[in-house]
């Protein structure tokens, strides 16, 4: 990923390319180490619970970890490639049934996180003026953050059931709009549902965030805009979202990235076999790893899974930086 | 100072990735020893009303064998949700219990890690021997051929529960002896909001415990002799057909079941919805759903035709609880005198009455309590006809593969499509295909 | 190369009034589409959790009955029960310890680091934010059993049980809520003027003196967006707490699974007792709330 035109997050400096050594600054040396010092912690907790393991785990990709090997990783045999063309052979079930499941993911996020935001940002727009009961709502609208996942997505399954759940009381028994009781945790319907049943339990997060990002927008943009005659969607197109802009980026990469890798909400959902219509790829890799004591496939899965998280982060980092320079230009 | 501080930091994740990959799976000590004679870890599974149930039940009986030797025993009951990737943990790195119980069918799977100490002749001399357990439990102790991994604890085998009332109501006088009376009897049940039989579509291990028994009924097996997968056989996609049939075509399942997987079938049993189902230990169950033990009977699981026995006319696979010493423990003795003493007659009599389970014991199932009409059919089931789910170190493999594909063909079933010889086939060989080839 | 947008003007140009309310009430139209909206989401909203409350209330074998909206037959014996068929009250004990540190140092730690993203410029500040967030790219999955391998060989080197403890849930948490802290608070921090602080450090204030003089009071909406995001993902995590905890260590997240037995669910005390332990994190998120709302420069500008 090459994004030397500007940073991510709006950083002013450009990458510490070879060279480029800070000027004006005075005590040059303790400028120059204070702020390594202040990643330090945070650079030694990464390393040692996300990153050594995620090379260990690019490592775990390339060899047969069977259960035969998984008492003594060492001995296990160098797979080379064997892992990854079983994942992506795609005439074969494995490669086909991983096709499809990537599929299914990328579709159910971009719906899921577009849903999320939006529901999210609106809530946090027309909260944004005080009014009675704000407070409270805002409390109510955490709710589906705060309830245990386990508690809150068997509730769901609870409602979803075809034959006493509240979903098809409504929809069949009170407002007739089914021939007859529909099945929602198989067959095509179950996309549906977990798509509901993700929003539900990811909007309150883009809600949270987008209202602490309103926070930081000056009142008085908004009355030297209503003076100038600006309505409320002018406003919202004008000042609104542009401020939001570097906290959105970052909010529906995240949004993004968790969605994509989500394993709590299938799983408790539909336990461990997922219905074909929502086969995430994350319950996937978790059949093809844990389920099946076979690591090394499921981490091949999840490396192919990394690289393309990075180029689509890769991309996405790309388009939103120039598109916010065109746009602050 | 600073600089020095960074390079610490430098030297601390370097040595970090160094320790790690070097000490790859951990397990320093490959065989046991008795460096701490006075001490055990035990990972009991959840075999009573709750966790904290299971604790009241054991602990004094920890106490007691404390009393006896000395060891204390630290118990800790583990939830069946994490038991296994409490176990795989465990394995990994070396870092688990002394003793622990698994479930029978993970048992050939478990063996093939290393980790479980073997239970040769000797370790079994040390237990009072390997004839006082009942054959099918010792057989669904690890893989054919090689030194059984675990040592049998509780039993279980699968019955048909029938409610005497729905029964009556429909006028059935008795609960059917092979499939085609229940078919029969259950279309004169399968009427108004009522079905005759209840299934869990969707709860993989059910699945596969079904079309297993099944397949034998037909002659077949999952695994060739080789411990190859052939789930195409006639045999096989016959038994997963005749399964999924009594949703589709029999129509004595409720459509409803394909997405069960949370024993919702017993409350459809207890709520008079559902006249009859498969399942092990369900009285405990019932009684907290709202029926009394006399609204039920049991009976043998059917058969194609006869009396169950064995070969084709098995009607159960052994289910039930093993019990493993991990290897690199650091008291085997104690350990196997733990073993000793939870498998001895006495404790054998008392938890398994506690549990609703039949002691793999032989002495032990003389005790009367497991001569109840219910528990009587069940012991009968584990020494006539009770076959083991196949012992292969891709067991695991086999139940997500194959139980998922019936799961699948539940809910075409249930959204009204027709399921074919060709169709169950196909599906059959998707799951075959996914398979380790190794 | 232009200022980056994240700058919000920060002073206001002058001659503009400085009223702190909007001079004008929002349109009827708007009123009613808010109202229409939040009804709506609203019910959204509490729909399920108004099942958890009917289920909690009803005996077990009344639970997976037909759905009714006004149930009959109600009990409060859940609510006595989840007492005693788990040990609720230690689970919910642990989730307290765990989740609290975790979200402490989580926030003070990405503190540091987004002020020395946002504020230097460095060799390899680059790298640094993208490996972070490439960190949330990997699944969970498969962290599970490396880590876990890590943390058992750390024990055998040093003598610090990190497994099976509080303390190393507490790191593996706080480093979970990290990356994303980070770069909320690059974000936040961006919009706080520089000039606020560089004016502070002329003041005789060091880099320190001034985040936390200037830059972290300015910021305290976003940090407590991100304490409160800190805090759900270590009080929801069920994954590595399954594996890394025991029975006195256990978190309720995954405690609550043991109201799952092998023959049954006791699902109304699952629902009573989710309910239960949500309460006082709704709570406490009420009174955190009118942090969140601060305004931005609470008298830093003036």
């Amino acid at each position: 990923m090459t994004v030397t035109a500007q940073p991510a997050v709006g950083g002013e400096a450009p990458p510490g390319a070879p060279g480029s050594v800070p000027r004006r600054r005075t005590g040059r040396v303790r400028r120059n180490v204070l702020p390594y010092l202040l990643l330090l912690p945070a650079l030694l907790l990464e390393l040692l619970v996300h990153l050594v393991p995620m090379v260990i785990g690019i490592v775990m990709s390339f060899k047969e970890l069977t259960q035969f090997y998984i008492r003594d990783w060492g001995a296990a045999p160098w797979a080379a490639f064997d892992n990854y063309s079983l994942s992506v052979d795609l005439d074969a079930p494995v490669g086909e049934a991983l096709l499809h499941s990537f599929f299914v993911t990328c579709a159910f996020t971009v719906l899921s996180v577009g849903l999320c935001w939006l529901i999210g940002t609106t809530a946090a727009v027309y909260m944004q003026e005080n009014f009675r009961g704000r407070g409270f709502l805002r409390a109510v609208f955490l709710v589906p953050y705060a309830l245990p996942v386990y508690a809150a997505v068997i509730t769901w399954a609870f409602m979803f059931q075809r034959d006493n759940g509240l979903v098809n009381h409504v929809l069949h028994d009170q407002l007739g709009l089914t021939d007859g009781p529909s099945f929602w945790l198989i067959g095509d319907n179950s996309f549906v549902a977990l798509l509901v049943v993700s929003v539900w339990k990811g909007w309150p997060f883009a809600f949270l965030i987008v209202m602490a990002g309103l926070q930081n927008i000056p009142r008085e943009l908004y009355e030297a805009a209503s003076i100038d005659g600006a309505g409320l969607f002018q406003q919202l197109r004008r000042i609104t979202l542009p401020s939001l802009r570097p906290v959105n980026q970052v909010l529906v990469l995240v949004l993004f990235l968790w969605t994509f890798n989500d394993f709590n909400t299938p799983y408790v959902l539909f336990g461990q076999a997922a219905p074909e219509a929502a086969d995430l790829i994350s319950i996937h890799i978790y059949q093809s790893s844990f389920v099946t004591w076979n690591f090394g496939t499921g981490s091949a899965m999840s490396v192919l899974l990394l690289l393309f998280l990075l180029v689509v982060t890769g991309v996405y980092l790309v388009l939103t930086s120039r598109g916010r320079r065109t746009a602050d230009a | 100072m600073r600089r020095t501080r960074a390079a610490a930091a430098s030297a601390v994740t370097v040595s970090l990735l160094a320790a790690v990959t070097a000490c790859g799976g951990g397990s320093s000590t490959d065989g046991g020893s008795n460096d701490s004679p006075k001490t055990l870890t035990y990972w009991a599974s959840n075999q009573g009303a709750s966790i904290e149930a299971d604790k009241k039940v054991l602990t004094p009986e920890l106490k007691k064998f404390e009393k006896r030797t000395g060891i204390k025993v630290e118990l800790e009951v583990v939830p069946w949700s994490d038991l296994l990737n409490r176990i795989l943990a465990a394995t990994t790195s070396g870092q688990g219990p002394d003793v622990l119980n698994i479930g029978n069918t993970w048992s050939a799977s478990l063996q093939a890690t290393g980790a479980l100490l073997p239970w040769d002749a000797e370790n079994f001399d040390r237990i009072g021997g390997k004839d006082r357990f009942v054959g099918s439990a010792l057989a669904s102790a690890g893989a054919t051929g090689s030194d059984p991994a675990a040592v049998p604890l509780y039993s279980m085998a699968y019955a048909l529960y029938y409610n005497k009332k729905m029964f009556e109501d429909a006028g059935v006088d008795g609960p059917p002896a092979t499939w085609d009376e229940l078919v029969a009897d259950g279309k004169k049940i399968s009427k108004g909001g009522k079905w005759a039989l209840g299934a869990e579509g969707s709860n993989l291990s059910e699945n596969i415990h079904h079309v297993f028994v099944l397949a034998k009924q037909h002659g077949a097996d999952f695994f060739d002799a080789d411990g190859r997968p052939d789930f195409t056989s006639d045999g096989a996609v016959a038994a997963v057909k005749q399964y999924v049939d009594l949703m589709g075509k029999d129509k004595v399942v409720a459509p409803g079941n394909a997405e069960y997987a949370q024993n919702q079938s017993l409350q459809d049993f207890a709520k008079d919805r559902t006249a009859m189902v498969l399942w092990q230990t369900a009285a405990a169950t019932l009684q907290a759903h709202g029926m009394n033990d006399d609204e039920w009977g049991v009976a043998p699981v059917p058969v194609q035709s006869g009396t169950p026995g064995a070969g084709t006319a098995v009607n159960s696979m052994v289910a039930g609880i093993n019990m493993a010493v991990f290897k690199n423990t650091d008291n085997v003795d104690g350990a196997l005198e733990f073993v000793e003493f939870m498998t001895s007659d006495a404790e054998q009599k008392l938890l398994n009455k506690t549990y609703g389970s039949i002691p793999p014991v032989k002495a032990a199932q003389e005790d009367p309590a497991f001569s109840t009409p219910a528990l009587k059919v069940i012991r009968d089931t584990l020494a006539g006809s009770a076959a083991p789910l196949p012992q292969v170190p891709n067991e695991s493999q086999f139940e997500t593969a194959v139980g998922t594909a019936v799961k699948e063909l539940f809910a075409e079933a249930a959204a009204g499509r027709a399921v074919t010889t060709a169709s169950v086939k196909e599906k059959l060989d998707e799951a075959q295909q996914q398979m380790p080839k190794k | 190369m232009p200022r980056t947008t994240t700058r919000i003007p920060a002073a206001p140009p002058a001659g503009r009034p400085a009223a702190a309310r909007s001079p004008m009430a929002p349109p009827r139209s708007f009123v009613w589409s808010r109202r229409i909206f939040l009804t709506l989401l609203t019910g959204f909203v509490l729909l399920p959790v108004y099942v958890m409350l009917s289920s909690s209330l009803k005996p077990l074998q009344d639970v997976s009955g037909e759905f009714r909206w006004l149930p009959s037959g109600l009990t409060v014996r859940p609510y006595i029960d989840i007492w005693s068929t788990v040990p609720l009250a230690r689970y919910f004990v642990n989730s307290l310890i765990v989740a609290g540190a975790a979200t402490v140092l989580s926030v003070v730690i990405a503190i540091f680091a987004a002020y020395g993203v946002s504020r230097y410029r460095f060799r390899g500040k680059r790298l640094f934010t993208v490996t972070v967030l490439s960190t949330q790219m990997f699944p969970g999955i498969l962290f599970l059993l490396p880590l876990f391998l890590i943390y058992v060989n750390i024990g055998n080197a040093t003598g610090i049980a990190l497994f099976g403890s509080r303390a190393g849930l507490i790191l593996t948490y706080l480093t979970f809520s990290l990356p994303f802290s980070i770069w909320m608070l690059i974000g936040y921090f961006e919009s706080v003027p520089r000039d606020l602080d560089e004016a502070a450090t002329v003041d005789g204030c060091g880099p320190l003196g001034a985040l936390f003089r200037v830059v972290v009071p300015a910021a305290v909406p976003g940090i407590v967006a991100v304490a409160v995001y800190a805090f759900m993902t270590a009080w929801g995590e069920v994954l590595f707490a399954s594996v890394m905890t025991n029975d006195t260590t256990r978190t309720l997240a995954v405690g609550l699974k043991g109201y799952a037995t092998q023959n049954d669910v006791y699902w109304n005390q699952v629902m009573a007792a989710s309910l239960v332990v949500s309460v006082p994190v709704v709570a406490g998120f009420l009174l955190l709330q009118r942090y969140l709302v601060a305004g931005l420069t609470a008298g830093a500008v003036k």
